[in-house]
Formats: structure tokens, sequence, C-alpha cells
């Protein structure tokens, strides 16, 4: 191996954080509410969760009264030592998990969780990980879900670190959390939040809809001279092009982490 | 720990021996990656093993000479999805190591762009792996690690490193990438074995 990709490596290694040991528990659903016309928002009661890092996912099982289970991973909308766990999900067309999730299940529901999972695809304030380099997220519609984790953490933690949201969604009605992301632009350690409509805009919107281009990526993004830690979370389309494109701009390919939704 | 949660009904019942447990199927080819697809052009490629008594490389035409199996495999990803009877090209790691003498017998497979895992070396000879550079008939597509990944279908795809430029010997196993961020140091998908 060569000293650079010795270097590479190195730096790679040197992003693990320690996060608490991931388990199968029992959860109860103590609320769930509709957060768009597409998704839901559970909150899970989990028994013995560890707590989790701002940005880490976990495992939902869910068995039939025959003994046929199905398994499917989703990422954490909230983080620290609570034992309360908020998912938001969105109903796949297709999906065999998501549609129960999204319309079905109600508060008192029971069901399994194995997590909390994955340790690179996590934001911890700077008091903690010594690391002030600022911080731009980028979402594309359901993939918000664990960057909203790392703002509310942000905030949370009144980090002194600039923190900045690229959210891209197909209409106003599709925005996740949007009463909590309002909230988060106004605190005092402030979000700065950008939004791209993809196919409806609010009445008198400066752009028209679209899919976001290069040129607007560019002039939404803190640039790559500001040496960013950059989260991108979205479908594998968006988030190639995104990636791609970033790189493009000088942004060091280790600083870009990057989570992407398979398409089942 | 297993108990029925309410009004959940589910909808495969369609039983395949062929798909570990906790696993679903699917027909397209999701993609893992934790950063930025890496562009590698064949012209700059090169292939090397390292062992405690040297190194040896392959430049793309070179591996291109080598032997070439087709391979027909299921694969695992440890997000839940398999896919059955993909179709691959590629070089058997056991025609790599027929020139290569090592007394050690672990390997950290390293990846342009920085990522690293670890095997085992008797998991990945006896015809348990390769590296493959077509599917289904055509060059690897970068963002599935082209030009050319490691494919170990036995364990879950993590193991199977994208854009892999090299194997490094070792004593000992220790974790790579993935295997330090939370996966499994083994991944044997019969066992699911996934997370630490």
């Amino acid at each position: 191996m060569s000293d650079a990709t010795t270097s590479q490596v190195m730096a790679l290694g040197a992003a693990v954080e320690s996060v608490p040991r991931s388990g199968w528990h029992a959860a109860t659903v103590g609320a769930v509410h509709r957060e768009t016309p597409n998704a839901s928002r559970l909150e899970l009661d989990v028994e013995g969760w560890p707590g989790n890092a701002a940005g880490q996912h976990l495992d939902v099982r869910l068995t039939a009264p025959d003994g046929y289970s199905a398994t499917r991973s989703y990422s954490i909308a909230s983080s620290g030592a609570s034992t309360r766990v908020v998912l938001a999900v969105d109903k796949l067309p297709d999906g065999e998990v998501s549609p129960y999730l999204v319309d079905d299940v109600r508060a008192g529901d029971m069901l399994e969780v194995h997590g909390p999972l994955g340790a690179f695809f996590v934001w911890a304030p700077a008091a903690e990980t010594g690391d002030d380099r600022p911080v731009q997220l980028i979402a594309g519609g359901s993939g918000v879900v664990p960057l909203f984790a790392m703002a509310q953490a942000h905030a949370d933690a009144d980090d002194p670190t600039p923190f900045r949201l690229l959210y891209s969604v197909r209409t106003p009605d599709d925005v996740y959390f949007s009463e909590e992301l309002r909230g988060l632009s106004d605190a005092s350690a402030p979000l700065r939040l950008d939004l791209v409509y993809t196919r409806r805009t609010p009445d008198g919107w400066p752009t028209p809809a679209g899919r976001i281009t290069r040129e607007a990526l560019e002039a939404a993004v803190i640039p790559a001279a500001d040496r960013p830690r950059v989260y991108v979370c979205g479908s594998t389309g968006f988030v190639e092009r995104v990636a791609d494109w970033l790189v493009g701009f000088g942004h060091d390919p280790r600083s870009v982490r990057t989570e992407r939704y398979g398409g089942m | 720990m297993s108990f029925i949660t309410r009004g959940f009904s589910g909808r495969g019942r369609e039983h395949d021996d062929r798909l570990p447990p906790g696993q679903t199927l699917v027909s397209d080819f999701p993609v893992l990656s934790a950063g930025p697809t890496p562009e590698v052009d064949t012209a700059d490629w090169e292939f090397t093993i390292r062992t405690e008594s040297g190194v040896h490389r392959w430049n793309w035409d070179e591996f291109m000479a080598l032997k070439i199996d087709e391979v027909d495999t299921d694969i695992h990803c440890v997000t839940h999805w398999s896919k059955l009877g993909t179709q691959w090209r590629g070089v058997s790691l056991d025609t790599l190591f027929e020139s290569v003498e090592t007394e050690q017998e672990y390997v950290m497979a390293h990846s342009y762009g920085g990522y690293t895992t670890n095997v085992p070396l008797d998991e990945l000879l006896d015809g348990k792996a390769w590296v493959a550079f077509e599917f289904d008939g055509e060059p690897l597509d970068p963002e599935h690690g082209g030009p050319a990944r490691l494919l170990v279908p036995h364990l879950y795809f993590w193991k199977s490193a994208k854009w892999v430029r090299g194997l490094v010997m070792m004593d000992q196993d220790e974790p790579g990438f993935w295997e330090q961020n939370g996966y499994h140091i083994h991944g044997d998908p019969w066992k699911e074995e996934r997370y630490w």
C-alpha cells in the first residue's frame, strides 16, 4: 500500500467513535402520528435501550401469528440517553413492513428492535469529539431522518459548530419535522435550512420546482474551502449524484459520509 | 425473545432454502457505501497481494490475461436484502494465490478510497472468492464497485470489498473499516453474524 492509502485508512479509522453496544429489545409504541401524507412518526418506548448517537439506525422485526417474521432497517430521528426512540417511516409502494408501520400500527402495539447500529454515519458535539469543522447536511426525501437527529443534537448541546441543512423534497406537504426544523433555525446554535422542491413549490417560491442542479448545489452548501464535514442521505441516485458533484467542487472524499436507501 | 406484533400478517410466505434468516429477496441491486464513489480508470488500476516476503502486482491487462471464471451465486447484504442467481465474471483467488507463498493466515482487503475489510485466507480459497469485474454481462458499474470488486458470496456482502486494490496478509485477524464501525468480524449470513 502506498503512504497515501495508509494515511487515508488511518483518517477513516480515527473517525470511529465509541457508541453503545447493540442488542435486541422489546419496544412498545408510545405514540404514532402522521408525519406527511405518506409517512408516520413513531415514538417507541424501548426496554433497556442503551441510548444512541445522532445518525444511528436500528432494525425493526415484526412477527405474524404463524411465526413468519420480517426485518427492516430504519434511521433514528432522536439521540441521547432516552429510552424513547423516535422513527419517521416512509411508506414504500411495494413494501411489506413500512405499510404496517405507517398505516396500521397504534399506541400500545409491541415490536422488536435491534440496535443501536452503525458507528460511522454519526455526529457528536465538538465538546466530545474535538472536531469543530462546520457541518453540511444534505437530505433527499426521507433521508432527512438521521440528519434531523444530528441537527437536533447540535441544538440540544448548544454546540458552536456552524450547521447547515440542504433538504430536497417533493412538495411542501412532504417535509418531515417541518415545525421542529423551523424551531431549530431560531435556536441559539442555529441551523441554516435550505429547501429544494422537486415537484411543487409553496406559493411565491423564488425558483421553479425541479431536481437540484449542480450549480444550485454548489451555491447552497458550505464551500469546500471551509473544509466542512458533509453528511448525505437519500436514495442511491440522489446520493451518487450529490456526492460526485461535491468531490468535483473540491470537497475531500474522506469528509463526505453517505447513507443510501437501497430501494426496498 | 420473539413475540407477535398485533395486526402484522406479512406478505411473502414462499419458502426458499437459499434465503438466510432475516433476509428479503430483491430484484434490484441496492448499494451500501460510506462515502463518494471513487473514480478508478483501468489504465491506472493495479491489484497487489502483499505478504511477509514481498508484493505481487498485476495491472489491468495482466489481470485480464489470467484464467477467468463465470460465477453464478446468491448474495446477501447485512441490510436484509438478498439477490439469488447473480452472474459474475472474475478471477478466482485460487488463481491469484497460485504464485503466492505465505504463512500468514489472515487478509485485509484494501480499496481505492481507503476502505478495508478483513477475511481469513481459508475463506477466500477453494472456489469461495473472486476479484470480479463483470456483473450480468456488463462491466461492473462504479457504484457497485467497478472496475473490480472482491466477491465473497458466502459472507455478508460488505466483505465483498468494492473498488478493491489489494490484499495485505496479516498474522492475526484485525477488524477492517466496516468491522470497526459496528459490523461483525466474520459475517456469516446463515448464522446472522450481522453486528458486534
